[in-house]
Parts: structure tokens; C-alpha cells; sequence
């Protein structure tokens, strides 16, 4: 635990001091909310045991309520992330009551054919500007100080992402969070135990959703627009392959992953064009083939070992009994 | 006279695609009674269970608890009654510690398991009885290992103090001495007896020492139909009862008198 303390607080210091460095501030804070995106989806499929096949829907759609609140409904910054995020719950609340009856690929498929629906709403609706997108989304202000700066968004954004982290922690580490894992661990026998697992996951979706849609609404404030990329099916694989790549389950495994993607593509996609996506989807099989648990996932498993061979003898001891 | 059985079923059956598992079973078991289950395999003893705990819905015929109708409930409505099952295969939190399977049992009683933005140090104050329940079955020195690494018999131990968590009135046992060795059985054993103090247990059971040694009373399943049912002494005496076990059982049910 201790090296997971000092780690983030390094973390944490080289994140505040980036744009000292002169790290262009947008690319980092894209950066966040797609580590923000990845960390959300975790909490469903590494923590909870649901995958999503669908969770661009909650990513995009807030993005597209936040840029039509700020940009044509004169809201500020705060109450339009807020609502963003808000509007991605709702959106989670339905999808979940839908899905959460079924299992597995079941449930997978489900939230897949529900996000394709939102797709096409979102292709079809006249506020969200179709194929050119919704544009010139303002930064606004908060608390008084204008976010038109890209140090001071850098800042807000950070600390919303860092607080959303915490959550995530926390809410793993609460009373909820151990109901969640008894479910994803032995289903039946947490219903024999008098829970009404189908309200847990339910609620686990919504908190999933609501942070997904944070990233969403996030990601639009930096980049002024909302469009067509953050809602399509594109999008729900991409942020599989990051939370796998860097080791589901784990706490800074997702947002790992979102950052090779992320910078992967930024860099690659000038040189090599369409090829970026058979590049990732190389690394994604590499990844299921060699090192299933992801990187943070191998690298954990590799310290287990090394502690339990450090124990051994009074390891296997216990064992016998 | 239903207040003296805190469990029925009438005419309780179960079809699967035209294949009946379970053929108009009515059961009564008194309060505070062991009652096992037997029956040769595929007789229907497991759907039963399923059927009593709401896992499966029935196709006809009526549950009651302690008079009232539970037929229509849901699993973890009729657990939260006080019917609390474990299950034939162990059943437990493999990844959890020992401690945290038997605490998030405990956990559901406070009411604050929705709490998702509260630390789980406040599950802390339900550790000294988590502790409790593991020594009186014998596992206590385990309590921070993790479950999936305890020996099988210890886990059958953890699963029977996870079920005590609840404080169940009755406890639905489906064959807890199943792939044991001697020495766990007869811990095992003992343990049931222990716990049967102050509640109902019914059992599935196909040991017969077992049976024999800790059963108030006896109901045979065969073929979905109950055959035979009463004390273990006359049960095993019931020609009926005796061709069902032709074969594979007839010597492990002669034997065990």
C-alpha cells in the first residue's frame, strides 16, 4: 500500500507541474477525460463484472448536452458539466433497468443495441448539428475565474478528474462496494444471502454512467465541440481496449491504457493514417494473447509472486493446514 | 396446525419441457426438526431446494412459511424471511478473506449497503462478530486468508458461518457432507447438530451415517414423487424405499443400521 501512496502522490505532482514543463495542456487534459472514460468503464466491468458494449452513449451524450446547454442556452460551466453528467445517469437509469434482467453477453448486447438507438438519435436531432457536429462550445467561467486560458482549464479539469478518481476508490472500498464484489465473485450465493443483486448493479451502472458522462462533458469544454466520434459504437471498443491494455480491475490500469491509446493515436495517426486502428487492434490481440491481466495487472501479479516467495515456506504451511 | 410447521409445500410441481422434476411434492417440516431429503440421483432433490429458495419458479402448487404463502416471492425477499440456503457445490466469496465472506453476510442486517460513498472501515465494527462465527466452527485462525485457499471441508465451515451470519430460523442444506473426506464428515456433522439448536434444517443429504445419526425425520424423493417418509428406522425398513436404492445404495443403506 505504501508504494501505491508515494505513486500517486508523484503522480499527482507531475500532473500539477505538466504545463510548467511546457506539455501542451490540451493533449493532457484530452488525455484525462479519456483516463477519466476508462476508469468509469472499469468500475463496471473490473469491479462490478458487467460489460458494457455501449458506454460511447453516455460519453457522447453528455458532451452534446453540456455543448447545447453552454453554447446555446447561455448555462454556465459548472452547471453544464453538472447537467452533463446528470443526463448520462438518466440515460444510464433506463439502459440498466433494460439491461441488468440478462447476463453476460446477454447484458452486453443489450447495452449495445440501446447505444446504437442513442447513436442514431443523436445523428437524426436537430440540436446536436448531425454530421458537423455541435461547435464553438464557450469555456465559461468558475467561481469567477475564466477558464479561456488553457493552464487554468488544465487545472479545473485535473481536479475534476482527481476527484472522480477518489470516488471511484471509494466507492470500491465502501459497504456497497463489498456487496458488488460478493456479486461479481458468487451471484447466487449473494442472493441467498438476501441481496437484491439486480438494485446493486443497477445502481453500479448508473454511478458508471454518471462519471462516463463526466469524461463526455469534459472532453467538450476542452475541445469546444461535441461530435459524432464520442457516441458511436467506434468509441465502446476503444474504451474496452484501454481498460484492458492496461489491466481491468485495477485502479490506474484504465486510465494507463487510455493514455497509450491516446497518445498512440495522436502521434501515429499524421504518419500513418487509417493504419492506426489495425495498429491497436494488433496490440489488443497481443495483449489477450501475452498478458491477459493488462500491464498494471501483470506487474501486480509479478510483485504477488515475488512476495509469496518470499513467504513460501509459511505460506505453504498454512495451506496444509 | 400450520403454525407447528414453518415450512410447506402443497402439490408442488415442476415441469421442464414436458420432463416433471418435482410431481405434486407436498412437505411439511416442523419447527425446530433436522429433516433430510433423500433420494437416488436425479430423483428431484435439488430442484426441490431451488424451489423452496425461489430460484426457480414452480409451475404449479403453493410454499408456505410459517403460514404464510411465499410462492410468488423473489430469492433474496424469502432469504431476508429467515430461509436461507447453501448450496451443493461450497459456496463462497473465492477472492474474498475469510473474515469479509462471513461480514458481508453480517453487512446486510445494518441497512447501509447502498452506502457507496462511505469507507468500508465502518464494516469494522461487525468484525468481532464475523470472528465469533468462525470459531464456533472451527476456522478462526483462517479469518485473513483468502477463501479460495482453505482446504474443501474448511470452506463447507465457512459457508455454514456465513449462513449463520443471517440468523436464519431455517436452514436449507443442500448435501453438506458431499466429496468429503472421514474425518470432515464427521466434523461436519457435528457442526450441523450444533448449529440445529433453536432452528429448522432441512437437508439433502446422501450419506446415510449421516442421515441416520442426525435426522429427525425422513422424506424420500424418487422420480419427482415422494415414496416414503418418517423416522429413519422405519423409513429404511419401507420395501419401497429399498428398491428405490437397488443397485449403487441398497448396501450403503443396509449398512449404516
Amino acid at each position: 500500500m505504501r508504494a501505491a501512496t508515494l505513486f500517486y502522490l508523484v503522480l499527482g505532482a507531475v500532473a500539477l507541474a505538466l504545463p510548467l514543463l511546457g506539455v501542451y495542456p490540451v493533449f493532457v487534459m484530452k488525455l484525462l477525460c479519456f483516463a477519466l472514460f476508462a476508469c468509469a468503464f472499469n468500475l463496471l466491468l473490473g469491479f462490478s463484472g458487467m460489460l458494457s458494449f455501449g458506454h460511447a452513449a453516455y460519453l457522447g451524450s453528455a458532451a452534446y448536452v453540456t455543448g447545447w446547454l453552454m453554447a446555446t442556452q447561455g448555462w454556465g460551466t459548472l452547471p453544464g458539466v453538472l447537467a452533463g453528467a446528470v443526463a448520462a445517469a438518466g440515460l444510464g437509469l433506463v439502459v440498466g433497468l433494460l439491461a441488468i434482467r440478462r447476463q453476460g453477453i446477454y447484458f452486453a448486447m443489450i447495452t449495445m443495441a440501446l447505444a446504437q438507438l442513442i447513436y442514431f438519435v443523436c445523428v437524426q436531432a436537430p440540436f446536436t448539428g448531425g454530421e458537423n457536429g455541435l461547435q464553438g462550445v464557450p469555456r465559461g467561467e468558475v467561481l469567477g475565474l475564466t477558464l479561456n486560458g488553457d493552464i487554468a482549464l488544465y487545472y479545473f479539469v485535473l481536479a475534476c478528474c482527481a476527484g472522480s478518481f477518489l470516488f471511484i476508490r471509494r466507492v470500491v472500498h465502501s459497504p456497497f462496494g463489498q456487496v458488488l464484489k460478493a456479486i461479481r465473485e458468487n451471484e447466487p450465493r449473494a442472493i441467498s444471502l438476501g441481496y437484491d443483486v439486480e438494485r446493486y448493479k443497477l445502481l453500479v451502472f448508473v454511478l458508471s454512467a454518471a462519471l462516463a458522462g463526466l469524461a463526455g462533458s469534459l472532453k467538450c469544454l476542452v475541445l469546444g465541440f461535441a461530435t459524432l466520434t464520442d457516441v458511436q459504437q467506434a468509441m465502446s471498443g476503444e474504451v474496452i481496449l484501454m481498460t484492458l491494455l492496461g489491466g481491468v480491475g485495477t485502479f490506474f490500469g484504465p486510465a494507463l491504457g487510455a493514455g497509450i491509446v491516446i497518445t498512440l493515436q495522436e502521434y501515429l495517426s499524421d504518419r500513418v493514417g487509417p493504419w492506426v486502428t489495425v495498429i491497436l487492434g494488433a496490440i489488443f490481440i497481443l495483449c489477450v494473447l501475452a498478458f491477459r491481466r493488462g500491464i498494471v495487472g501483470e506487474l501486480q501479479a509479478l510483485q504477488a509472486r515475488r512476495q509469496a516467495r518470499a513467504l513460501s515456506p509459511g505460506a505453504n504451511a498454512a495451506r496444509d493446514e | 396446525m400450520t403454525m407447528d410447521y414453518v415450512l410447506e409445500t402443497k402439490d408442488l410441481t415442476r415441469e421442464f419441457k414436458g420432463f416433471v422434476a418435482v410431481n405434486g411434492v407436498s412437505l411439511r417440516v416442523q419447527a425446530g426438526s433436522i429433516h433430510a431429503l433423500i433420494g437416488p440421483n436425479g430423483a428431484g432433490k435439488t430442484t426441490f431446494f431451488n424451489l423452496l429458495t425461489k430460484f426457480l419458479a414452480p409451475s404449479s402448487g403453493t410454499i408456505y412459511y410459517r403460514g404464510t404463502d411465499i410462492t410468488r416471492e423473489g430469492p433474496a425477499q424469502t432469504a431476508r424471511r429467515g430461509l436461507v440456503r447453501s448450496f451443493q457445490i461450497s459456496s463462497i466469496f473465492p477472492h474474498m478473506s475469510v473474515l469479509e465472506n462471513v461480514r458481508v453476510a453480517l453487512q446486510r442486517k445494518r441497512g447501509d449497503s447502498f452506502r457507496f460513498w462511505r469507507s468500508e472501515r465502518a464494516l469494522a465494527g461487525l468484525d468481532r462478530r464475523a470472528m465469533e462465527l468462525l470459531h464456533s466452527v472451527d476456522i478462526g485462525e483462517f479469518a485473513q486468508a483468502k477463501a479460495v485457499d482453505l482446504p474443501y471441508g474448511r470452506k463447507r465451515a465457512l459457508e455454514l458461518a456465513t449462513t449463520l451470519a443471517l440468523e436464519p430460523d431455517v436452514m436449507l442444506l443442500d448435501e453438506p457432507t458431499q466429496g468429503m473426506g472421514h474425518e470432515d464428515v464427521s466434523r461436519v456433522t457435528e457442526l450441523i447438530r450444533k448449529v440445529a439448536v433453536n432452528r429448522t434444517i432441512l437437508m439433502v443429504e446422501h450419506n446415510m451415517s449421516v442421515v441416520a445419526s442426525i435426522a429427525d425425520r425422513i422424506s424420500v424423493l424418487q422420480r419427482g414423487v415422494i415414496i416414503a417418509e418418517g423416522p429413519y428406522a422405519e423409513v429404511s425398513r419401507n420395501p419401497q424405499v429399498v428398491e428405490a436404492y437397488m443397485g449403487s445404495s441398497a448396501e450403503a443403506l443396509a449398512g449404516s443400521h
